[in-house]
């Protein structure tokens, strides 16, 4: 409660929120202001934005109606950012809880897998999982949680380093308390905080990076997304650049919002600027 | 005498929202050459802001709002940055409680002091290089040479501590301010830190104004001392009358509250033992295969103790010597490499992890810092209501017991409800041994349980933990580095040191007749140990 009122405070943090709820409203009326499929043809091609009442976004290469994308593409990037970061922050977690917990063999077997995946660059690790494993946008989804866990997994061990040796852990076990409550039940809230600010910089990188993938055409096809709409207009993004601006102006946009509001959440959980 | 610092009617105020207006209130103090005035308070107390007010070094939004400070004629308080700059240090030194923190691990001792010089001299630097060996000599430091070029971490705290010394002497300041400079210390080492200041003062004439919370050191030390509560002074004075003849109740409080260094009528203990401890040895090993980055540390060292039922054992050393590694060998927070822990006819050292979580119900542990030892995410009601709850009673009847349990410890049963941020650390104190005996546990092993507290809090849990001892028939394993509260509370004293017990026997006879040197070492660095505090009479004990 609290850190929630340290939250508002802050004007950047306010920014962020009201950014956050707008791409969250865009996502919740995409149905209702556009019913029909957004990528079904809807009329000439290549109409620039505001020159035609029906489509006030302009059409893109084949004719679809960029405002609808743009609309149901919030649907798409909010569900995958959050999907994923899900998935990331569980795994990393798990990983970093037990790494931290127990140490000596669990933490150094548990580490070097860590590392092996950070050495490899996480994007070039997404192409491969989507390549093997076909691009619906199930598996985008879950290849992005799992490039994803690394810095969450360090980030999460760091902390049980520090909370492990504290004594009320310790009074824990003198109690006969289980391994398991310990971490999970005792520890984890107390180490909850950075993890959950972290988060939103998953998420942020989560929805860049399923644009990526949709600009490579490597993204499912059959999805509204934001990197599908400027993978197509990348064909003319010389002459029709609005094509591939405006999705690009809204990626920019939702994840101005959620760091913002990470950068907020940091601020607010953080236990050293409480007193100011 | 001639007075050097003279503080008038002091008022610092704290910010808004702090627990009161003023962190210092009207207080007026004088400090005259060639003297230690000892400012002796509690936590809370405002003597620390005292120093801060001296040195222009208040925390944001603490200030100064009326008296004056003066020292040499002028008004510290109306000194700007830049002309306090050209006081702190060269006319008036201070050393810090925490050596470690207070010096640059990266840069060396004989750098850091020669800073004194290059800042506020014109010494050129082999001067400055033999002016520093003459100041590591005079504080008693070995091999002046080699410790001019050591880093900090390769001193040992003592050392560290005799080289701030040397920093805060190095340009003959008037005035010594000394914020509780033997706390962090062993107490032998602090026998022998307060032994230095005292020497160098008389040799220099220093006015020390020596900020304590320690009435031993006051008794060592001090030729005057103040007596700070909640930020007024309530009594100040000379040394012998106050520690001999204190007027102000709160005074009188604080004296009664310090344990005397005689033990008490031995009480009669049964022989039948509960715990015995036989041949326990821990050995912590670290570094790589190769033999050149490998130390071992042998933590204990083949310790034999005993235990009688209905007793307190209480195990005394300084640190490193062993003692913590020993309690928690007990319960098996660590893996004992041998040796045999018997509580009653079970061997704990070699139960499975499952099996000593059944055990657990029958020895529990108290923890050394109220702030750490609870889960800050949880109730209070709660973290008693775990180990019950842990060992198969249902969550209501273990919260209805945890209630009792507070009731037991002198806590309001109603504050179960409450977070730990919310009790003061006697309190938190109290729910930790709450949280011990909520298991109804046979023997209690307390590692340094009333070390972080303020002594007039500290006596109040003692008498808590003799009370219970005796209502509830608990053994007791008492883990301390103060002798006054060893003598005070145990039957039998073990003396550890480096890992081995030295000495075990009778309390009476400990402290009576020690059979080894460092027993012995040990009792005559106690600080004020030749002081026998009034007869605690009537004396009733402050609110905390």
């Amino acid at each position: 409660m609290e850190a929630l009122k340290r939250l508002v405070r802050s004007p950047a943090a306010i920014a962020g929120l009201v950014l956050l709820l707008l791409v969250i409203g865009m996502a919740l009326t995409a149905p209702i202001l556009f019913p029909k499929d957004p990528l079904s043809l809807a009329g000439r091609p290549l109409q620039w934005p505001f020159t035609n009442a029906r489509f006030w976004l302009g059409t893109d290469t084949t004719g679809r109606d960029i405002a609808a994308q743009v609309f149901h593409g919030a649907r798409v990037s909010l569900l995958i950012g959050i999907v994923a970061t899900l998935l990331a922050i569980t795994i990393g977690v798990v990983i970093g809880a037990v790494a931290g917990y127990y140490g000596g063999f669990v933490d150094d077997g548990l580490m070097r897998i860590t590392e092996a995946f950070q050495t490899l660059p996480n994007f070039l690790l997404l192409l491969v999982l989507v390549a093997v494993f076909a691009s619906d946008i199930k598996t985008v989804t879950i290849a992005i949680g799992l490039v994803s866990w690394p810095a969450a997994a360090r980030l999460t061990r760091a902390e049980f380093l520090s909370l492990r040796s504290r004594e009320f852990v310790e009074a824990c076990r003198t109690l006969g308390m289980r391994d398991l409550q310990i971490i999970f039940r005792e520890i984890l809230p107390n180490a909850l905080p950075p993890v959950i600010v972290y988060a939103s910089v998953i998420m942020a990188v989560a929805i860049l990076l399923e644009s990526a993938l949709a600009f490579l055409n490597l993204s499912d096809p059959n999805i509204p997304s934001w990197g599908n709409l400027i993978g197509t207009g990348r064909s003319v993004l010389r002459t029709q650049w609005y094509v591939s601006a405006i999705p690009g102006l809204a990626i920019l946009l939702t994840v101005l919002s959620v760091s913002l509001v990470g950068q907020g959440l940091n601020d607010a959980l953080n236990p050293r600027l409480k007193r100011r | 005498m001639k007075t050097v610092l003279s503080i008038e009617g002091l008022t610092v105020a704290l910010p808004p929202g702090a627990d009161r207006p003023h962190a210092l209130e009207d207080v007026s103090l004088a400090l005259s050459a060639n003297e230690i005035l000892c400012v002796v308070g509690e936590s809370g107390s405002g003597k620390s802001m005292m120093t801060g007010a001296l040195l222009g070094l208040l925390p944001e939004g603490v200030r100064a709002t009326a008296g004056k400070i003066l020292f040499d004629g002028e008004d510290l308080l109306t000194l700007g940055d830049a002309a306090l700059r050209k006081i702190r240090g060269a006319r008036i030194g201070m050393v810090f409680q925490e050596p470690m923190t207070a010096l640059n691990p990266l840069r060396t001792i004989g750098d850091q002091i020669a800073e004194m010089f290059r800042t506020h001299t014109d010494l050129v630097s082999a001067e400055i290089t033999q002016r520093v060996i003459d100041l590591l000599r005079d504080v008693h430091i070995p091999h002046p040479e080699e410790a001019r070029r050591a880093y900090p971490h390769e001193l040992s705290g003592g050392q560290r501590q005799r080289a701030m010394i040397a920093m805060a002497l190095a340009l003959e300041p008037r005035v010594l301010i000394a914020d509780e400079p033997t706390t962090a210390l062993d107490v032998t080492t602090q026998a022998q830190i307060l032994k230095l200041i005292r020497e160098l003062q008389q040799r220099k004439g220093t006015a020390v104004l020596f900020i304590t919370h320690d009435f031993g050191v006051v008794a060592e030390i001090a030729d005057r001392v103040a007596v700070m509560q909640r930020g007024r002074l309530v009594e100040a004075g000379r040394a012998e009358d106050i520690l001999k003849r204190p007027q102000h109740l709160y005074t009188k409080a604080l004296i009664a509250a310090v344990p005397p260094l005689v033990p008490p009528p031995p009480k009669a203990v049964t022989a039948e033992p509960i715990l015995r401890i036989e041949h326990v040895s821990k050995t912590y090993r670290k570094g790589g295969l190769w033999s050149r980055h490998r130390r071992v540390t042998h933590a204990v060292q083949d310790a034999n103790l005993v235990l009688p039922r209905g007793g307190t054992l209480g195990i005394v050393g300084e640190s490193g010597s062993g003692k913590s590694t020993l309690a928690r060998c007990i319960v098996r927070l660590l893996d004992p490499d041998s040796g045999s822990i018997h509580l009653g006819g079970t061997d704990l050292a070699r139960l499975s992890r499952s099996a000593m979580r059944e055990q657990t119900r029958r020895i529990q542990m108290v923890f050394q810092d109220p702030f750490a030892s609870l889960n800050p995410r949880r109730r209070a009601g709660e973290l008693v209501a775990q180990g019950p709850i842990i060992h198969g009673e249902t969550p209501a009847k273990a919260l209805a017991k945890a209630k009792d349990m507070f009731a037991l410890v002198g806590l309001d049963p109603d504050a179960t409800e409450r977070y730990p941020h919310e009790f003061s650390g006697g309190q938190r104190q109290r729910i930790g041994l709450a949280r011990a005996l909520a298991l109804e546990p046979e023997v209690l092993v307390a590692d340094e349980p009333v070390s972080a507290l303020d002594v007039s809090v500290q006596a109040q849990v003692l008498r808590l933990l003799a009370d219970l001892r005796s209502r509830l028939g608990l053994s007791v394993v008492f883990i301390t580095h103060d002798l006054r509260v060893a003598a005070q509370i145990c039957d039998r004293i073990a003396v550890m040191k480096s890992g081995v017990v030295v000495e075990e026997g009778r309390t009476a006879e400990v402290f009576g007749a020690p059979r080894h040197s460092y027993t012995r070492a040990l009792l005559a660095s106690v600080p004020g140990r030749g002081w026998t505090p009034p007869e605690r009479s009537d004396v009733l004990l402050a609110a905390p």
